[in-house]
This record gives C-alpha cells, structure tokens and sequence, in this order.
C-alpha cells in the first residue's frame, strides 16, 4: 500500500516536473516574481507621454500590495529612451539580455517599436500591448510574439468614413493632417473607407508639421474650398486651433476631430465649449474630463487609485486612464497564464482574450484577440458633442466584423 | 608624456579591446560597439572643433547623412555593406567639404548657429524625401552575419568591423595631425593671420577640414546604422549634434584619445545617472558633467597628460 502511494506521488511528481521546469526556466519568472520590461520617454521631444509609464508603475504597485498575480509580485523595470530608436534598442536589449525581463509590455512610440519589432521576434520574447495606433502591430503571422492594444488609426479613418457615406451622399470634404504615419494612416483609413467615392468627395487636402506654430492658413483654405465636410487629423495643441480659428471665420462644416484630440480637458474647454458644439469623434475609452461619468463607479475607482498611487499625475490627462486599462489588459492574461508563465503561454493567452470588458472602456466594448487576430480592441462609438459632454449614438462599430 | 608611455598605452588599450569579446555579454559588447562609433564621430568633430577651431553645433546631421546613405544602399540596392560604409564617408567628405566653403564667413558662435540650423532641419529634410528615407517609418536593417564561417555572433563581428575601422581611422587621423597639415590645421586655430601669412591657404585649408570631419562622421553614422539595424528621423535630433559637442570636451579638445573618453561618457554616464535616479536622469547627468568640468577643465584626456607628467617629473626628480 505504502508503496504504492509513494509510487503514485512519485508519478505525480514527475507529470508535474515538466510544468514546474517550465516556470522555472522562463527568464524573470521565479515563484514570487514575475519581471517585465517597459521603455518609454521620460525626457526629450515625447516627454509628454512619459506619465504613461509612470502610471504602469503605480498600477502594478497596487497589484502588489493586494498579494500579486497568484502569488507572484510583478518587478517592473522600465527604462528612459527619450523616444530615440537607437537609445530604445539599446535599453530594450539590456531588458531581455541583462535583466533578463520575462516580457516586454507597453513600449511606447511607433519608430521606436519598429526598431526592436524584428529583434523581439527573433529573441521570441513577448511583445505585447505597445503603445501606438499603427496598424503594423497586428501582423501574427510574420511577427507572432508582437501585439497591439488600442484601436489603429486606419481604423477609426473608415468610421468616420462609413458615417459619411451614410449619412451625407453628396459631401466635400476636406481634410487636414499631422505630416508623419500618425496622419498618414488616419488618412487613408478615410480614402479606403470611402473607396470609389473618395476622388469624388474630397476636395481638399491640407498638411502642418508637427513644429508649425499655427495653422490658421489652412483653415482658410479649407473654407475657401467650399468644404462642408472637415476631417481634422491633428493633436490636441492643433485641434485647438483648428476649432477656434473654423469658429471664428465662420466656417461650420460637420466637424470630424479624431479620437487623439477628443478630451475635453486638454482639447475643447481650450478651444471654448460653444465653438465645440457639434463635433464627432470616434471613442473607444470614457473620456475621463466629461461630466456624464462624475457619477460612473469605474471612473471613481480610477479616482481613487490616481489619489492613493499616483498622486502626482493629473486627473485631467487621459493617458493615465489609458495605463491603467492597459495594465489590467496585462493583469488577466497573466492570470490566464496560471502557473504556466512560459513565454509561448504569455503569448498564447495574451491572443485568447475573450469579451473582457474594462471600467474605463465604453460601455459594450469587449477585448477580443485570437491566434490570427491581434488586435484587442477593434469597437468605437460615435459620438457628438453637445456642448457639454460626448453624446453617444449610433451602434457600436466592430472592425472585426467588416 | 614620453612616446615610450604612450605607446605602451595605445598597446593596453589595443589588448584589452581585442579580448573583450572573450569575456562580456552580446549586450556589453553592443554597448562597446555603440563606443566605438561614436569614437569614430567624436574623433572627426575633435578634428574641426578642437583642432582647427571651428565649432560645429550640426555634427548630428552628417552622422544622419552617413547612417541614411548605408541603409539606403543596403535596403534599396542591396550593396555589400561594407562598400556602403566608404560611400557614407564619401558622401560626407563632399557634403562637409561643400558646407564648409559657405561657413568660411562664419567665425565662432556664427557658424555653431549656422550649423545648429543643419542638426534642426535634418529630421524635416529626412522626412521630406519620404520616397528614398521611408519618412517617419524610417528602415528596417538585418545585421549583418560573420562571413567565411567564423565562429562570432553578429555583435561579436560588428564589433570587430567597427574596432577596424576605428583603429585604420585613428591612425589616420593622428598622421594627418601631426604632420605639416595638421601644424597647418593648429596655426589656423591659434592665429588665423599669422597662418596666412606663412603661406597657409586658409580657405582651402578650413574646407578641407570640415570635410574630412564631416567624412568621419559619416562613417560613424554608416557603422551606427548596422549596428541598430535601423534608421528613423527620431534618431538625429538636435540632441545628437549636443551630445556629440559634449562628447569632445569631456573626453579633451584637440586630443585624438580623448574621442575614446568622451565616446565612453556619453554611451555609459546617461544610463548610470537613470541607475542612480529614475526620476531626474538629466539632473544627474548635468551634476556628472560639471563635475567632469570642473575637476578635468580640459578633458579626461588633458587630466591624465597632466597626471602622468606629474608621474614622470616625480620619477626624473628621484634619479637626480
């Protein structure tokens, strides 16, 4: 009897062993410890971006004190790259060679990913949840260990596309857009949207660089076409002016602001509420500076967590509700991962998302990502400005699904 | 300092760099490759700045010249990369040279601005020509494998490349110096009118130099690209041009090892200062900096001179 049970342990022992090597063997993984790597800019030109980063760090700190991701504490190592790919390559190289970091999660900025999008795929260390609208970042078949997070641009340019086409048939419109990949792909997310119609519909096209002081000609010359259709591609500091000056001459076309510029903390309380009135973004996340989510409990636990972790980060900014939907993202596929945190298991659960809903996404909007599909959230919502707060209408648009 | 002490000084440093592969990591040794080029790009603006005296606030744009001709060549028409190196210096040599006859006008602060303007535009010129640079997307590189079989991991290889050309191009440079160019390049320096009145023809002689030094440059860029296997506007910024400036005057103006030191601060005192603090890196670093200023006014490279004249001077003195 006796040996038979010893025999039985012994059997069990050994199916388990493979398991247990398996943890053990993953680098940055030990039984209480789970490392991952982070670069982004906490000086130089993209500083702006930094708090992301930060805010990474304060979410995992409250992961940690509530006892870790089944029992182990997560070691976040995050480096300043200043947003300059050779510094991104070099600080992402000592993550995976020298601090031996499990995955790399949240890099953030487009040419500074691209710099390491090979060398992470040939090293075979997850990659996932970068921050930046590209649309390369879902590629599963040539790079598999590399995923995106938020919606691309392109998609978002063939929302607005889809409203005008249903909505105004006999449309001008007229675009402007930031001169880099940024603009470039929420241009054509527009041009392919429309499709045949597109050479008819646009009539104009203008461009700013991104160290342009102002961009008041353009406006003007927007206006001068005879555009009633403006589709405004720019960041905050330009959505502003684009507003205010579309406002001030008199210009009152449908008022298309992408999604990058919608807060209402840093883009339309500066342009004025009134010459806001009117505009249409595509959302994917609550806009944590309007008023109809004061009341919203996911929005008062982010609160509450920005007051008790990160207290030095604004309220105001949305990349810090941002860090902390992304770090959740992070949080249930390592729980998925179990006790299996292999870097083939991180991947693989990281691509088996199902409908997971988080406090800060629109209300409906689920996290979906597959063997073939790496993109997690793919659903925006339109939504029209009142005056007040983002009024949402119409339903859900799911790219997946076009 | 005796030709004796620093022969036996370049012989170390030549030693310690030849085993080094033996006994770091691939990271480590990227880190040592990343020196070596941006000892080769300090070395040519010591050239223009610390030896001819033009300061060049713009250094960051050849460096980007070379990094694009290589990817370039490399990407678009699949040239051995070695010949691609050549073709970045070159380039450089041409584009430095061509620079260099307008900014004859130019004397001190009036020429750093004008070649400041250069290190600004670089990141919009390389937009603009989106067709051949990839605009903001920039170029994805491979890096090259070791050939004829060797047994070295590519950043073994690029490390030895880059040690190559690095030693071809000190030797180089320390011949040009020392000779009737370099007396020539000094005079222009320290007085520009008793140069001319020996017969130096400044003019040609200033070009010239800002050529050569643009050329070093470029090759540092060209090496640079390989080594991160990938180029982007982001990459030379005006930051670049500074970092390289401060790069001189800490390792020691008019110093051909001082390039060495000052490609050694500039790759690891960054990344200590963000191991000491998270939160102010560049607090750190400009502590480190006027430190390094104020204990070593003229470089490392001028402080260890003046140690080791100390030394030799003790040691004579003991024999008498």
């Amino acid at each position: 009897m006796l040996t038979r049970t010893i025999l039985s342990a012994l059997i069990a022992a050994l199916a388990l062993a493979p398991a247990m090597t398996m943890a053990a063997d993953t680098p940055g993984v030990t039984a209480t410890e789970i490392k991952i790597g982070n670069t982004n800019p906490y000086s130089g030109p993209a500083s702006a971006y930094g708090t992301i980063g930060k805010a990474l760090g304060a979410y995992f700190k409250k992961v940690n004190e509530e006892g870790g991701i089944s029992g182990r504490k997560i070691n976040y190592i995050t480096y300043d790259d200043a947003y300059s790919p050779p510094k991104t390559v070099e600080m992402v190289r000592k993550l995976v060679e020298q601090d031996q970091v499990a995955l790399l999660f949240q890099t953030l900025g487009t040419p500074t990913n691209t710099a390491i999008h090979k060398y992470m795929n040939q090293q075979k260390v997850p990659h996932i949840f970068v921050a930046t609208g590209a649309t390369k970042w879902n590629d599963p078949r040539n790079h598999p260990w590399t995923m995106g997070w938020q919606p691309n641009y392109q998609t978002e340019g063939r929302i607005y596309a889809n409203y005008v086409l249903k909505n105004l048939p006999d449309a001008k419109i007229g675009i402007l857009y930031q001169n880099d990949d940024y603009g470039k792909d929420y241009r054509k997310g527009l041009h392919d949207g429309l499709g045949d119609a597109a050479k008819k519909m646009i009539v104009m096209e203008q461009t700013y660089e991104v160290t342009d002081p102002t961009i008041d000609s353009q406006i003007v010359n927007l206006k001068n076409s005879g555009a009633n259709v403006f589709y405004n591609v720019t960041i905050p500091k330009f959505a502003v002016q684009a507003i205010k000056k579309a406002h001030d001459i008199g210009w009152k076309p449908l008022h298309l602001l992408n999604n990058v510029s919608s807060s209402l903390g840093t883009t339309l309380k500066p342009a004025g509420l009134e010459a806001s009135k009117g505009l249409i973004t595509a959302l994917y996340m609550k806009e944590i500076t309007d008023p109809q989510w004061k009341n919203d409990k996911g929005y008062q636990d982010w609160v509450a967590w920005m007051k008790k972790y990160y207290a030095e980060g604004a309220l105001d900014d949305q990349a810090n509700a941002y860090a902390y939907s992304v770090a959740q993202t992070l949080v249930q596929v390592l729980k998925q991962c179990g006790n299996d945190l292999s870097r083939e298991n991180i991947i693989k659960q990281a691509a088996s998302l199902k409908n997971l809903e988080l406090p800060l996404l629109l209300p409906g909007i689920k996290i979906n990502t597959s063997a073939t599909d790496f993109a997690p959230i793919e659903q925006e919502q339109l939504a029209k400005f009142d005056g007040e707060r983002w009024v949402l209408f119409g339903e859900l648009y799911d790219a997946a699904k076009k | 300092m005796t030709p004796r002490a620093r022969a036996v000084g370049v012989a170390a440093a030549l030693a310690v760099a030849l085993v080094l592969p033996l006994f770091v990591s691939n990271f480590r040794l990227f880190q040592f490759t990343q020196v070596g080029v941006y000892a080769i790009a300090l070395l040519g603006l010591n050239v223009l700045t610390g030896y001819n005296g033009q300061i060049s606030l713009g250094h960051g744009a050849f460096y980007a010249l070379g990094a694009y001709t290589t990817a370039i060549m490399i990407d678009r028409w699949d040239v051995p990369y070695p010949l691609t190196i050549v073709a970045a210096g070159v380039l450089c040599l041409v584009a430095g040279f061509l620079f260099g006859i307008p900014a004859l006008r130019l004397e001190g602060l009036y020429l750093a601005l004008a070649t400041f303007a250069l290190a600004l535009a670089i990141p919009q010129i390389l937009k603009y020509f989106e067709h051949w640079t990839g605009g903001s997307q920039g170029i994805v590189l491979s890096k090259p494998n070791a050939p004829w079989g060797l047994p070295l991991s590519p950043d073994q290889w690029l490390y030895f490349v880059t040690l190559v050309v690095l030693v071809a191009l000190f030797v180089l440079a320390r011949n040009l110096l020392a000779g009737r160019t370099g007396r020539a390049i000094v005079a222009i320096r320290d007085n520009p009118i008793a140069a001319q009145a020996m017969g130096v023809n400044t003019a040609l002689y200033k070009s010239l130099t800002f050529g050569v030094s643009a050329a070093y440059t470029g090759v540092a860029g060209g090496l640079s690209a390989l080594v991160i296997a990938f180029v982007a506007p982001d990459a030379f910024n005006v930051f670049l041009s500074i970092t390289l400036l401060v790069g001189i005057v800490i390792g020691g103006l008019a110093s051909i090892s001082g390039a060495l030191f000052g490609a050694l601060f500039i790759q690891f005192v960054p990344n200590w200062a963000q191991d000491i603090s998270k939160a102010a890196p560049w607090a750190i670093y400009g502590v480190f900096l006027i430190l390094f200023m104020y204990v070593m006014p003229r470089g490392i490279a001028g402080a260890l001179r003046l140690a080791l004249a100390r030394v030799g001077r003790r040691g004579t003195a003991a024999r008498a």
